[in-house]
Order: C-alpha cells, then sequence, then structure tokens
C-alpha cells in the first residue's frame, strides 16, 4: 500500500498522464510505475518542476532484458532530496529496436548511464551528446546483459538454470 | 647566401589543431592511483579538454551475479569500492535481508555499523593522506597508514579477510567479535585521534597545502546535484545529504552525529568534509560500543544462515537446513528491492530484481564513482594538469567502483 504522500504523488501524475500510466505499485516502499515509453520524457519534466514534488536527482538509471516479452525495460529512479522520497519509472522498449530520448539536457549525469545502458542492452538514447560504448571496447558488436548471452562456457551442465531454481528461459515478469 | 625565415609569422599562422598539444594522462600512470585514461587536450600548461577513456578493470560484476546464488556476490560487492569493502558487504546483505524480510537483531546492527565507521575512516584516511602525498607531503601517509593496517588487523580477526573482507553473513556474522578483535579495536580508538589530530596540524593550516587545494577542481551544488553526485564530493559544495540520515538503515538512528559539510565544493573543502567525517565516525564507534546490547550475533533464518559445522552433524534440522541452504532448495521471494547504504564515496546502491531463483534476475549496482567521474573534464578545464592530478586525487575516485 502507498503512503498519503505517494498517492498524493500518483493523484498528480494521473490527473496529467492517465492515458500513459501502464501500472502502479509499491515495492519495499518505493513507488513504481510502468508507463508509456512516449510520455517518460514528460513525465521526468513534470516530476522535476512541479512546486510539491520536485524531484530533481537522479539516482540510477538502468536497462533490464525481459526475454520472454522480447522487451527491454529502462528503469529510471529519481529521489527528491527535499521531501526525501524516491520514485521508480519504468518503460518497455522491443528488443528489437529499443530507442528512447535522453534526458542529459535536464540531468548532466544521466550521460555516462544512458552510455552504460547502450553499452549493455543496446538502448539507443536519441539526442544523447555522445553515445559511444563506455565500459566494454568498441568494437565489441553485441551487447552482453542481453539474457540470450551465456555467462559460463555452455558444455557446463551445472550452470544450467535448471540449476538455478528456474525453468530454461522462463524468465518471470515482476511487475 | 642564407635566406632569412620569420618563425614569429610562421607561429601565428598555425591553426588551433597545431596550437594545442595532446597529452596522454594514462591508462597507467603513477600520479593518479588506479588505471584511468585521459586524453588531454593543452595549451601550453593549461587543460582545454579533457577525454576519459573508463573500463579498463570492467569485470561484468551485474552479469557475473545473474550467475551467482546471493551468497556468492558479497565477494563481488568487495571489489566495487576495495578501500571500504565491509560498507559493500554489508550494504548487499541489508538489500537480500530486505527482499527476505528478515527482522535484525540490535547487537548485529550495532556490530555492523562499527565495522563500517571502522571502514569509513580506513577509506578517508587513505584519501586525505594520499591529498598529502599529491602535493608533497609524504608523512602524513607513512604516519597514518599504520592505522589502516590496524583497522585491516580488525577485519582479519573478525572474518579472516584484510582488503577484500567478505565480512558477515545474510543475516549476521559468521561469529562473535573475539577478545583479541575488541582489544585491537580498543587500541585503535586509543592511538587513532592522536594521530589523526596530528596528521590535521601537519595539514590544515599548512600554507603550501592550502595554497595548492583552495579553489582548486571546485563544482558548484547545483552543477553536483545535477550529476548526481553523493557522498563528501556533495557535501563539499554544501548540500547535506547523508543516506545514514535521510534513510537510516542498521540503527543509525540511535547515533548522535553531525553531518559536515562544505562552501565552495573545492579540493580543500573535500578534504575537509573527509577529515570532519572521521572524527564523526570516531564519535558514532564509541557509542555503539558502549550501547552495545547483549545477545545474538546473528538473526534467526536457518533458511538463509548456515548451521555451526557441529549442529550438521549431530542435529537433523541443522543438516537438512545446510543441504537445502548449499543446494539452493530455499524460497526466495519474488520482487523488486532498492536499498543504499552511505559509502566510502557516496550512495552505493543496489537494485535487486528477484523472480524466485536462486540468483538475481537482474542486479544493479548503483556505484558513486561511476556517476560523479564523469564531471571531472568540466572541473579540471581551465586548470594545470598538477592541479588536474588533485582534483583526482580529492574526489577519490575508486578504479574498481568506477569500472565495476
Amino acid at each position: 500500500m502507498e503512503s498519503a504522500e505517494q498517492s498524493e504523488t500518483l493523484t498528480l501524475l494521473t490527473e496529467r498522464f492517465g492515458d500513459s500510466i501502464l501500472s502502479t505499485d509499491v515495492h519495499y516502499g518505493i513507488l513504481s510505475l510502468s508507463v508509456k515509453q512516449a510520455a517518460i520524457v514528460d513525465i521526468i519534466h513534470f516530476l522535476y518542476d512541479h512546486p510539491q514534488l520536485r524531484y530533481q536527482y537522479l539516482t540510477t538509471l538502468c536497462g533490464i532484458h525481459y526475454p520472454e516479452l522480447s522487451q527491454i525495460a529502462v528503469m529510471y529512479q529519481l529521489h527528491s532530496l527535499e521531501n526525501n522520497k524516491r520514485i521508480r519509472l519504468k518503460i518497455w522498449l522491443p528488443e528489437d529496436k529499443p530507442e528512447t530520448p535522453t534526458i542529459t539536457n535536464l540531468f548532466a549525469g544521466a550521460n555516462w548511464m544512458e552510455r552504460e545502458t547502450y553499452d549493455f542492452f543496446g538502448v539507443v538514447f536519441t539526442g544523447h551528446p555522445d553515445l559511444r560504448r563506455i565500459l566494454n571496447v568498441e568494437d565489441m558488436t553485441i551487447f552482453p546483459m542481453r539474457k540470450e548471452y551465456p555467462l559460463e562456457d555452455q558444455t557446463r551442465e551445472d550452470k544450467k538454470d535448471e540449476m538455478f531454481g528456474r525453468l530454461p528461459h522462463q524468465h518471470l515478469r515482476t511487475s | 647566401m642564407g635566406m632569412t625565415r620569420n618563425i614569429v609569422g610562421e607561429h601565428r599562422e598555425l591553426g588551433d589543431e597545431n596550437r594545442y598539444t595532446t597529452l596522454n594522462l594514462g591508462p597507467t600512470h603513477p600520479a593518479t592511483h588506479g588505471i584511468f585514461q585521459n586524453v588531454l587536450t593543452m595549451d601550453g600548461e593549461v587543460i582545454v579538454r579533457s577525454e576519459p577513456t573508463i573500463g579498463y578493470i570492467h569485470r561484468a560484476f551485474e552479469k557475473l551475479a545473474e550467475r551467482r546464488p546471493y551468497a556468492q556476490i558479497t565477494p563481488i560487492t568487495d571489489r566495487l569500492n576495495y578501500c571500504s569493502a565491509p560498507i559493500n558487504n554489508m550494504g548487499w546483505h541489508m538489500t537480500v535481508e530486505k527482499l527476505l524480510g528478515v527482522e535484525i537483531p540490535k547487537r548485529v546492527q550495532y556490530l555492523r555499523v562499527i565495522i563500517m565507521e571502522l571502514a569509513r575512516i580506513s577509506d578517508h584516511l587513505i584519501c586525505n593522506s594520499v591529498l598529502g602525498v599529491d602535493t608533497g607531503a609524504l608523512t602524513g601517509f607513512v604516519y597514518l597508514f599504520q592505522f589502516r593496517e590496524l583497522i585491516y588487523e580488525i577485519y582479519e580477526e573478525i572474518c579472516g579477510a584484510r582488503l577484500t573482507t567478505n565480512i558477515g553473513r545474510i543475516g549476521g556474522f559468521e561469529r562473535d567479535f573475539s577478545p583479541t578483535a575488541w582489544a585491537k579495536i580498543d587500541k585503535f580508538m586509543k592511538e587513532y585521534p592522536v594521530a589523526l589530530k596530528e596528521f590535521e596540524k601537519l595539514l590544515k593550516r599548512n600554507r603550501i597545502f592550502m595554497e595548492r587545494t583552495i579553489g582548486v577542481g571546485a563544482i558548484s551544488a547545483e552543477r553536483a546535484l545535477s550529476y548526481s553526485f553523493s557522498g563528501p564530493n556533495l557535501r563539499a559544495t554544501g548540500v547535506d545529504y547523508d543516506v545514514r540520515v535521510m534513510e537510516p538503515y542498521s540503527s543509525y538512528e540511535d547515533f548522535d552525529f553531525e553531518i559536515p559539510v562544505g562552501k565552495n565544493g573545492d579540493t580543500y573543502d573535500r578534504f575537509l568534509v573527509r577529515q570532519e567525517e572521521m572524527w564523526q565516525s570516531l564519535s558514532i564507534i564509541r557509542q555503539a560500543i558502549e550501547k552495545l546490547p547483549e545477545g545474538p550475533y546473528h538473526a534467526d533464518v536457518p533458511e538463509f544462515y548456515l548451521p555451526p559445522k557441529e549442529q550438521v552433524y549431530n542435529n537433523m534440522e541443522a543438516l537438512i537446513y545446510h543441504f537445502k541452504i548449499v543446494m539452493g532448495e530455499t524460497d526466495i521471494p519474488k520482487g523488486e528491492v532498492y536499498h543504499c547504504v552511505e559509502g566510502g564515496n557516496g550512495e552505493l546502491g543496489f537494485y535487486l530484481i528477484s523472480d524466485g531463483g536462486r540468483t538475481p534476475f537482474r542486479l544493479h549496482f548503483r556505484r558513486p564513482c561511476f556517476i560523479y567521474y564523469q564531471a571531472y573534464p568540466e572541473m579540471i578545464q581551465g586548470s594545470n594538469i598538477s592541479d588536474a592530478i588533485l582534483t583526482m586525487s580529492s574526489l577519490n575516485v575508486i578504479a574498481g567502483e568506477l569500472d565495476a
């Protein structure tokens, strides 16, 4: 259940972006929303500018690959230092062409976070000033954090999915 | 007959590309204390542009974590900020405990605070004394280093390891602190404040040190927030964001301490903030020792905390739990957790998605170094190369945390 402040945030967001909010939940105290990709930049700007909310600190940003859904999610976690509240936003992008606008014009710190997400998941942040690989070598051709790239030697029996308590390729969607 | 040649005129006609010198600082340069490459465009002594390249020690931790059971991820976290590995370990344990909904005994929480604050001191003392080395004062470094050694001996007494500690377990500690460990902590608490005071006298009002650091590598609070700075580097700009106070974990709310903040966000302020934080850490450790409650050194979670070996051999339940834990048969709830701790360099966050499997479905580390190091080109633009070295030292960029 969300707290009073969280429901207030939610009401403000629903009023303005009702059609773009896919689902809402509270995960271990953090208000988490799944939103439509088209609205993400507007929502972040709204959260940033709103005099009551003031989510002006970008804690982190990362990609998540859901092979069962053929989708790549991008998670943004914002923090309102004035109200000491956090919010998590998730957008869903198609695996074959993950693309979303950059938020570097709002947060200088998003630059490397987006580059990292591009490097590992192949998410293209349109309008990014310098979208290059950051931790991997330039001539790498794959996006290594995607689930189809196994970590270990494929001949090893002890590293199969069953050994980790899940059926092969049955990665469940958790939100 | 020789021809006359007007070299002054020739020089004037050179384009921009010829006026600047390209200088490779790193990847392995003795002045940068780690593997960082910066391609600098220099106009004489002045840095015009800088282009950092990172990833030289990237070890794919996030990918590795997807194939490691929860307990085996702790050693991975050691290798993030290896100057304060116990904070990373505790942060990870607390993330898993949050996911599992485990109630942690007060004694464990206090013991954790003691270890985490010792780790913060060892982190800050390295950063500040190395800053001294970079300004030409080696004495403070070799003098304070023996106390880092003492802190490492305390870790060793508690968990057997020194640098990459893998300290504690999910649910608590593997054993209680031994009398030798307490004796070493007492020795540290008695001797370190004296040495720290001396170190402070050596540098704090030292004219050379002040002239080398004041106004060097400054960043405004506004820019620092836009760059998502955290930790001492953010506090040096005057913003009082500290995870220990904003979202207290492990009973930090029981202790009385201050958050030191700076004003100018320059190298000198970062030095002062870290210096004062060490005093605060000492005070927290003192309070934790005084108020230390009696009780067990681990939580009662037999499904996740390995039973003692003698019980495994003599007790049916212990054997079953041992088997279940080792074979990964315990049920792990599904969910998304974010937990953060105040690491040596700022907000160290763990974003964990569990799909009920033995390993995380996804684990993302919020690494403060990675996030604030991107401001480095902006901070050193227009400064001298010697100042750029100091700026990097005072930011305390740790390659392990930067590259994951």
